[in-house]
């Protein structure tokens, strides 16, 4: 297997499952029930793909690896390059492992338009993967753009009551961002000649252009991350979507923009980042506090689950922009254990939604009694959001402010607060939902998770501690591209250590 | 040999976890038992191989964590001071075992309580093994579970519920501070290994940091971080709210989790510490002084207290604030041997206590109890012992290590100390004035319970007894047993001019010191022969030494204001009982105070609940009213065109969706395209 192109078999795959989809014919209980094998299918070869990338990927280096390349506009120099580092690689391996994932979740619970269902999945998949996989930045906007069509679909068609204005306050968002990132793109194009992703990163273009370009990327990124204030159009994309868009949302689309962070504002444009860092710290603070408090006061778990989100995605912001080993490593955790950890708070509120069709905490209640299973596996993920140490949660949120405690202690003190006010609202909710005394008479006479959702759930946890316990899994391929990512970012920009050390004489005056 | 005294618990909480149901209740309790045995026994042998052949050593099982220059080993520390607290760990965790079986026998979900008190074995295991911050982080906050998931254990109850989580939270604000010391220790040392930290930091001790925006010394900043880590688990007052209310859980836990072990953690925590606090002296006078008024403040509030564990709650505070300025004046060897017979004799108080609540049909207000010593005669000669123990009476354990820790806030020849000293010793009179106050109105008097109640009065079953029995002779002995090897000992007075060799010691293990500090004399003074490397506590802050100088006066105050207390609480509650009420009606205002606890969980309601709240939903609104108003929504309405276009969008045909959408990609890709044709 060694000579195939694995990236654009990942890539496309899913796209051949969507031309068999489409050719299914026949009785609409038969379209469905052979739509859902056939993406199942396709999902799980994919994934099978990317574990063997997984595999044989070589963590001791920070190059590209199974890179492909490719002629394609060729007047133009732009070229179909592919390739994936330490940086990309794990989300390319979440967007596989999440689509079958978010298929099998909705095995039952979605009725209607089933066929077209799939098909959206699928072509989310293949733009989801070509993401993490370009290393062409007009590649890279083609695929980046492309996974809102499916997802503004998928809460259009299939979402709740508020769909067409959650669909639509999604779709104003994210492409108010990306026609400015494009038109940097093309600025970037224009003024460098390439657009060859390792070309620019190993020439960062003039600083004093860099600004301007820094502001067009960041807002598209901050969008999609999302960072406060332009964070609003999660809780109700959350909300509406239906519970496989709302994980494959938290799990891989948030991840985008943490992700263009540091595959292009970084080594790109370093001094601008450095410039803006500061503020992002603080932004990442803001992000929160105001998160957690406003989550502390939902009445709706998925709102609540979802302004985590936001909260969680802080930790990211101000990992990445400390510049830190640390910070950055921090911060690439961070989003694979919250891709992790939230997906499955999705499905797990996505089961107790299958049973009474409503996400009103007050509508639960005691029924850790008829459904025991189902509160141990929120337990487990539970604790994995209030970042407890054996979960992959804690060394996310550890890294991150460790990276930050070098750079800003008063930031990191604040920051940390999201501690005590995630333990705050996340054992609250879970206070109201699964303990307590009984209240609701349907609430306590709900079945236990059935096979499929035990199916689902289990490997989930078992993850979210393997990572916990044994995180270097990710550290050790993940550690040479951050490293390099922060060589070449100090090459640039020399960080300024918060501290003044004082040994044996010594004085290194630092910046406060 | 350690693997089987830190994993055996886990284990034991894996198999009964996940098959406990099914393997029924009788196999479970077996294997949770079982293991607790397994790790006391092996525990014990550690003692013998480490403490007394002075042998520590380190096993590294795995890589953790590396991230840059931070690496972190999953590791188990086995030295001196890990050894005593794994004895003592391990010995009342089983005691508190085998009493669960008979205590929880009536309850559905025994097998699950059992399951629980071995995964807490295990999480404070880890803790004291722990070679780094970061693995002791780890124990600390899975303890911390383990303390949620056993206070809220019957969670069809509110106040369980509510009191599980805000032991949670409020253990998290402690939590968050230790996690930014130990941020501190890795940007200062570049590290958090413990052996690296240690070695380093005479190094620093002159260095400057910058924290939160102020100038302060390096290890100043690192160890009120770290202080103020441990006062949350530990209690200490601003930080203590949730421990009365901890007593929601089962008494079982009350006397495991917090009154032995856990909130013993930042004691713990502290001592093995000793190398950074020992340079930081400020922030000593500052764990003296909230040491005192812990011990002071949680005493007054005991006073008045009726239920029967909460008045043993506030004594646990109290004592844990005797430990806490131990830790401030440098003696840190007593603090733990303090840590040690508290361990013993309060956990006895409270399973004796357990065994009055067992008899009483689960009534645990002391009003409704009186007259019960002829009907629980063992219960009763339990509690005595372990007030005796509590109020310092000699010959039992109390009493030694209650008086070396105030000789040596006496001894320690600073402000702070005095001050200590005194408090405590106010402290100490109203500690065993509670005692019998609780002792009387439990066991004598008329019986002011129920009819019903009254006959149902039974003494509990042997299995809740002979743990009991266990515990009061480590209550009894283990104070004059454990004296000599750790807080006894003269140093040789030549030592006292040695002050080189001091910061080397912490960076050379034992042989080369004492090639080093001529005349080889280490083994000579038992607590140093004792302890090892595992605590530092230098030349001039060693209030140990000067303790067994202290005046005669000292010695016997502690034991005056003891039985002062005792004889007191006689006077007022054995002969005059209408005294109480007199009392109360002279002093509304200070009774009211302590009755009320000082009022902490008001004001902090006031201060950050309903602030947190409030601010939460003024956010809310925020998100609808300024940031979508003037945001997306706001756009949307401002042009009528886009809302038009947007209005058309809504038809509802996918393809639509689609196909604007790759419109739009398409024809600024070929503008772009276009023009960068026509400019190459």
């Amino acid at each position: 297997m060694a000579g195939l192109p694995i990236l654009s078999i990942m890539t496309f795959l899913p796209l051949i499952g969507v031309l068999i989809i489409l050719m299914i014919r026949g009785e609409e209980e038969a379209v469905a029930r052979n739509s859902r094998y056939a993406a199942l299918y396709t999902s799980l070869f994919t994934f099978a793909f990317a574990v063997y990338m997984f595999l044989n990927f070589d963590g001791s280096t920070a190059d590209f690896q199974f890179v492909e390349k490719a002629e394609w506009l060729r007047p133009l120099g732009i070229g179909y390059h592919m390739g994936v580092d330490g940086i990309s690689m794990f989300f390319v391996l979440l967007s596989a492992f999440l689509t079958p994932v978010c298929i099998i979740s909705a095995w039952d619970s979605i009725e209607k338009r089933v066929r077209e269902y799939m098909v959206a999945f699928l072509v989310l998949e293949c733009f989801m993967i070509g993401t993490f996989c370009a290393l062409n930045s007009i590649l890279f906007y083609v695929f980046f753009e492309g996974v809102l069509i499916p997802m503004f679909i998928i809460i259009g068609v299939w979402g709740g009551p508020r769909r067409v204005y959650a669909s639509y306050k999604f779709f104003l968002y994210t492409l108010l961002g990306s026609v400015l990132m494009l038109i940097a793109l093309l600025v970037l194009m224009a003024k460098t000649g390439t657009t060859d992703i390792p070309t620019l990163m190993a020439n960062p273009v003039a600083p004093s252009l860099q600004i301007w370009l820094w502001l067009a990327f960041f807002a598209s990124f901050a969008v999609k991350l999302p960072m406060w204030p332009v964070h609003t159009w999660l809780p109700d994309a959350h909300v509406e979507a239906p519970t496989a868009g709302s994980v494959i949302l938290a799990g891989v689309l948030l991840k985008m923009g943490g992700y263009g962070f540091l595959r292009f504002s970084l080594p790109i444009m370093p001094d601008a980042s450095a410039f803006f860092g500061p503020y992002m710290l603080w932004l990442g603070v803001i992000a929160i506090i105001y998160t957690s408090l406003v989550a502390l006061v939902q009445e709706d778990m998925k709102k609540l689950v979802a302004y985590s989100s936001v909260a969680h995605m802080g930790y990211v912001t101000i990992g990445v922009f400390t510049g830190t080993v640390q910070g950055i490593e921090g911060g690439i955790f961070q989003m694979i254990s919250h891709a992790l950890i939230s997906g499955a708070l999705f499905l797990c509120v996505g089961v107790v939604y299958d049973r009474l069709h409503t996400r009103e905490i007050s509508r639960y209640g005691g029924i850790v009694g008829n459904m025991p299973l189902y509160a141990f596996i929120m337990m487990v993920f539970m604790l994995g959001s209030v970042g407890l140490p054996g979960t992959s949660g804690f060394v996310g949120e550890l890294l991150t402010l460790m990276g930050a405690f070098q750079i800003n202690t008063l930031a990191t003190l604040f920051a940390s607060t999201g501690l005590v006010l995630g333990a705050a609202y996340m054992l609250l909710m879970y206070r109201r939902v699964v303990l307590g005394p009984p209240v609701n008479q349907d609430a306590i006479e709900m079945p236990d998770m059935n096979k499929r959702e035990i199916g689902l759930l289990f490997p989930i946890a078992a993850m979210v501690l393997w990572l916990g316990i044994f995180p270097n899994t990710v550290m050790d391929r993940i550690g040479p591209s951050v490293d390099k990512l922060v060589a070449d970012y100090q090459k640039h920009v020399k960080i300024e250590l918060e501290m003044t050390v004082d040994v044996e004489g010594k004085k290194e005056e630092g910046a406060e | 040999m350690e693997f089987i005294a830190v994993f055996a618990p886990l284990i034991g909480f894996i198999i009964t976890g996940i098959f406990g149901t099914k393997m029924g209740k009788w196999p479970s309790i077996v294997i949770t038992c079982g293991a607790m045995f397994a790790a006391a026994a092996a525990s014990i042998y550690l003692f013998y191989a480490v403490n007394l052949q002075h042998a520590p050593y380190t096993t590294v099982l795995a890589n953790w964590l590396t991230s840059g220059e931070l690496s972190v080993n999953w590791a188990l520390r086995i030295d001196q001071l890990t050894v005593v607290m794994m004895c003592v760990i391990n010995i009342v965790s089983t005691c508190v075992h085998v009493y669960s079986v008979g205590y929880m026998s009536h309850d559905d979900h025994q097998i699950r309580f059992m399951s629980y008190l071995n995964l807490f074995t295990f999480a404070m295991l880890m803790l004291v093994t722990a070679d780094n911050l970061l693995q002791l982080f780890f124990g600390w906050e899975g303890v911390g579970l383990a303390s949620y998931l056993l206070i809220g254990f019957w969670h069809h109850k509110h106040s369980a519920n509510a009191a599980a989580q805000k032991a949670f939270v409020v253990n998290r604000v402690g939590d968050l501070t230790l996690a930014l010391g130990m941020m501190g220790c890795f940007a200062v040392f570049g590290s958090i290994n413990f052996d690296v930290i240690f070695a380093e930091a005479p190094k620093y001790a002159d260095t400057d940091f910058v924290l939160f925006g102020q100038h302060l010394h390096a290890m100043t900043a690192i160890c009120l971080l770290l202080f103020i880590g441990s006062m949350g688990k530990s209690a200490q007052i601003l930080l203590h709210t949730w421990l009365p209310d901890a007593m929601e859980g089962p008494t079982p836990v009350s006397a495991l989790i917090h009154a032995a072990t856990m909130v013993t953690a930042g004691v713990f925590l502290l001592a093995r510490l000793s190398p950074l606090f020992e340079y930081a002296p400020e922030i000593r006078i500052m764990i003296t002084l909230v040491g005192t008024a812990t011990a002071f403040i949680a005493a007054t509030i005991g006073i008045t207290q009726f239920d029967i564990k909460r008045v043993i709650a506030y004594s646990t505070m109290s004592q844990l604030g005797y430990m806490f300025f131990a830790l401030g004046v440098s003696a840190y060897s007593a603090a733990i041997f303090h840590l040690m017979t508290h361990a013993f004799f309060k956990a006895l108080l409270f399973l004796s206590a357990g065994s009055v609540i067992h008899a009483m049909s689960d009534e645990q207000d002391m009003r409704k109890m009186g007259g019960l010593w002829k009907k629980i005669p063992f219960t009763y000669v339990m509690m005595w012992t372990g007030s005796l123990a509590l109020a310092g009476i000699p010959p039992f354990a109390g009493f030694y290590s209650k008086d070396i820790v105030m000789e040596a806030a006496y001894a320690a020849n600073n402000w702070s100390g005095q001050l200590a000293f005194w408090m405590s010793l106010a402290a100490a009179l109203m500690t065993s004035f509670y005692s019998w106050r609780l002792i009387i109105m439990t066991f004598h008097g008329k019986s002011r319970s129920s009819q019903d109640v009254q006959d149902h009065v039974h003494e509990s079953p042997s299995v809740m007894l002979v743990p009991l029995f266990i515990l009061a002779m480590g209550a009894v002995f283990s104070g004059a047993f454990f004296y000599e090897p750790f807080v006894g000992g003269e140093k040789a007075a030549a030592h006292n001019e040695v002050s080189v060799g001091h910061e080397e010691q912490a960076a050379h293990d034992e042989p080369e010191v004492v090639t080093h500090e001529a005349g080889g004399e280490e083994g000579v003074w038992s607590r140093q022969s004792f302890w090892g490397d595992s605590i530092l506590v230098l030349d001039e802050n060693d209030s140990l030494q000067a303790a067994h100088h202290a005046p005669k006066w000292v010695k016997f105050s502690p034991l005056v204001a003891g039985l002062l207390g005792i004889f007191m609480a006689y006077l007022i509650y054995m002969t005059g009982p209408g005294v109480p009420e007199k009392v109360r009606h002279a002093v509304p205002a200070l009774h009211a105070l302590s009755f009320n606890k000082w009022y902490f969980d008001e004001i902090y309601d006031y201060l950050f609940v309903r602030r947190a709240f409030g601010l939460g939903r003024i956010f809310t609104k925020a998100d609808r009213k300024i940031i979508d108003r003037f945001g997306p929504d706001g756009g949307a309405v401002a042009s009528g065109a886009t809302a038009k276009m947007f209005s058309r969008f809504q038809t509802g045909f996918i393809y639509q969706y689609a196909f604007v959408m790759m419109i739009a990609v398409i024809s600024l890709l070929s503008w772009f395209v276009f023009r960068a044709g026509q400019g190459g």
